[in-house]
């Protein structure tokens, strides 16, 4: 089953952990906000994304079944 | 005050204002069945089914999914039923309208709801004090009016469960259903990330619905929902409250099956001529060639075929000789004033794009292609649809008028 990703923008502040840990599916916008250009985590980056989400300092990033 | 009252008035045909006795002789008595307990769902949910009934703050929901929703997420606790009157939008005074000439039409949608869901609190939230010129003006007095009504209604068992009626703040976001949860909490009225039908007011399950939506409910529970399908379209069926305003001949409230030609709408409205452009759906909504417009048909399917929404009724006509870009910058900009200013994508997108309209007016040719890459940056990235709203309406503005 492939988790997806999901930002919680209320709760981030753009401090762009997750786009350098996987810059594979997220980006970042002009002001630094998280673009997500790929929700879906393929299997060889499950590893990333899950670290991505343990290390976003406002807990913003979710991975979604 | 100007409706246009057609035979076809479902709503605007039982206008008994305060009148409790006027209005029992026109809608006919509360059918009652006794409440359910919590995490069930009463009788009236297979009526709410049968019927297709569709939210009308803006979102178009089924109601029923809505209901289910909350159901399932009542477990044992009893769920809240909150009656969203608050009307944030500028350009809508449907909901207003409503509760002034109906507001027992629309307090029995929210008893019927609370008792088809065994909630043992309603709140019935408005802005009272906001000018709504079509409707008359500023209503100062409508929170308490609405309160006595609540009151008279329990003190002569109409209602089980006395109705609170609360005066909200006046900012188009207080009625998104996420920051009105929160701002009955006593929170600020600021969307977040709680699910109302989950954990809503009182961190209960809550079934948030627009006012207009409890009156149809009333009148279905009475009338059944194949009296409410005999006029409307399949997937929207029944009529709906419109807002008419700008450059037409008669503003006002009005009330049309769904599916009914733009252009009747317009002619009901006194607009004699195809107008350069109308704006559909409000500020969270998108404006249209004239020629666009006349050819589409009022309900939420034909509209977002053509990329527009119906967003809560209405339908505003852009006056002959005015500058739709400039009009356009002037919401975007009250856009970003009143957005939250909790998300990123919000709180600089917003404003870059709303200096980006002024410079395009200005003439500025770089700043057209930066506005549509930012616009795309919009949709989908915040707490809320406020960004995508927006964007939507800049852009159709793009479209039409540059």
């Amino acid at each position: 089953m492939n988790k997806e990703l999901r930002v919680d923008f209320i709760a981030c502040d753009g401090a762009g952990v997750c786009a350098e840990l996987l810059p594979e599916l997220l980006s970042r916008d002009e002001w630094g906000y998280p673009v997500v250009t790929e929700a879906a985590v393929p299997g060889r980056l499950r590893g990333h994304a899950r670290k991505a989400v343990a290390l976003c300092p406002k807990l913003a990033l979710h991975l979604d079944l | 005050m100007i409706t246009m009252s057609t035979t076809r008035d479902r709503l605007l045909a039982l206008t008994a204002g305060a009148d409790a006795a006027r209005h029992a002789g026109l809608a006919g008595p509360l059918p009652l069945r006794g409440a359910v307990r919590p995490g069930r769902l009463g009788p009236l949910a297979q009526v709410v089914a049968a019927s297709g009934l569709r939210g009308r703050g803006g979102g178009w929901f089924p109601l029923i999914r809505k209901m289910e929703a909350v159901a399932a997420g009542a477990g044992s606790r009893p769920p809240v039923v909150v009656v969203n009157g608050m009307e944030g939008e500028p350009l809508s005074e449907k909901d207003t309208y409503l509760l002034n000439c109906a507001p027992h039409l629309v307090m029995d949608g929210a008893t019927l709801a609370a008792e088809a869901l065994g909630a043992r609190r309603i709140v019935l939230a408005v802005t009272g004090d906001t000018y709504r010129p079509l409707v008359g003006g500023t209503r100062p007095g409508l929170r308490s009016l609405l309160q006595a009504l609540a009151r008279d209604r329990t003190a002569y068992g109409v209602d089980p469960v006395e109705i609170t009626v609360l005066e909200g703040p006046d900012r188009y976001l207080s009625g998104q259903e996420t920051a009105l949860a929160n701002w009955i909490n006593g929170g600020p009225p600021v969307p977040t990330t709680a699910r109302p039908f989950r954990k809503g007011v009182d961190g209960r399950a809550t079934l948030v619905g627009n006012v207009e939506t409890f009156a149809h409910l009333a009148l279905i529970a009475r009338r059944g929902p194949e009296w409410y399908r005999a006029v409307g379209t399949p997937d929207a069926p029944g009529t709906t409250l419109l807002t008419v305003s700008g450059a037409v001949g008669h503003p006002g409230v009005l009330e049309v099956p769904l599916g009914t030609p733009v252009r009747d709408v317009l002619t009901a409205a006194g607009v004699l001529t195809e107008p350069s452009a109308v704006l559909l759906g409000g500020y969270g909504g998108a404006w249209m060639s004239g020629r666009t417009a006349t050819g589409l048909t009022l309900d939420p399917e034909s509209i977002a075929a053509a990329g527009g929404a119906l967003g809560p009724g209405i339908v505003h006509v852009l006056p002959q000789g005015a500058h739709g870009l400039v009009r356009t910058a002037e919401i975007a900009r009250w856009m970003e004033n009143q957005g939250a200013r909790q998300c990123g994508p919000c709180q600089f997108g917003l404003r870059a794009v709303a200096d980006d309209l002024d410079s395009v007016i200005r003439g500025d040719a770089v700043a057209g292609d930066r506005l549509r890459r930012r616009l795309a940056l919009l949709p989908r990235r915040g707490g809320c649809a406020h960004p995508d709203g927006v964007a939507r309406l800049v852009a159709s503005a793009l479209e039409v008028f540059a």
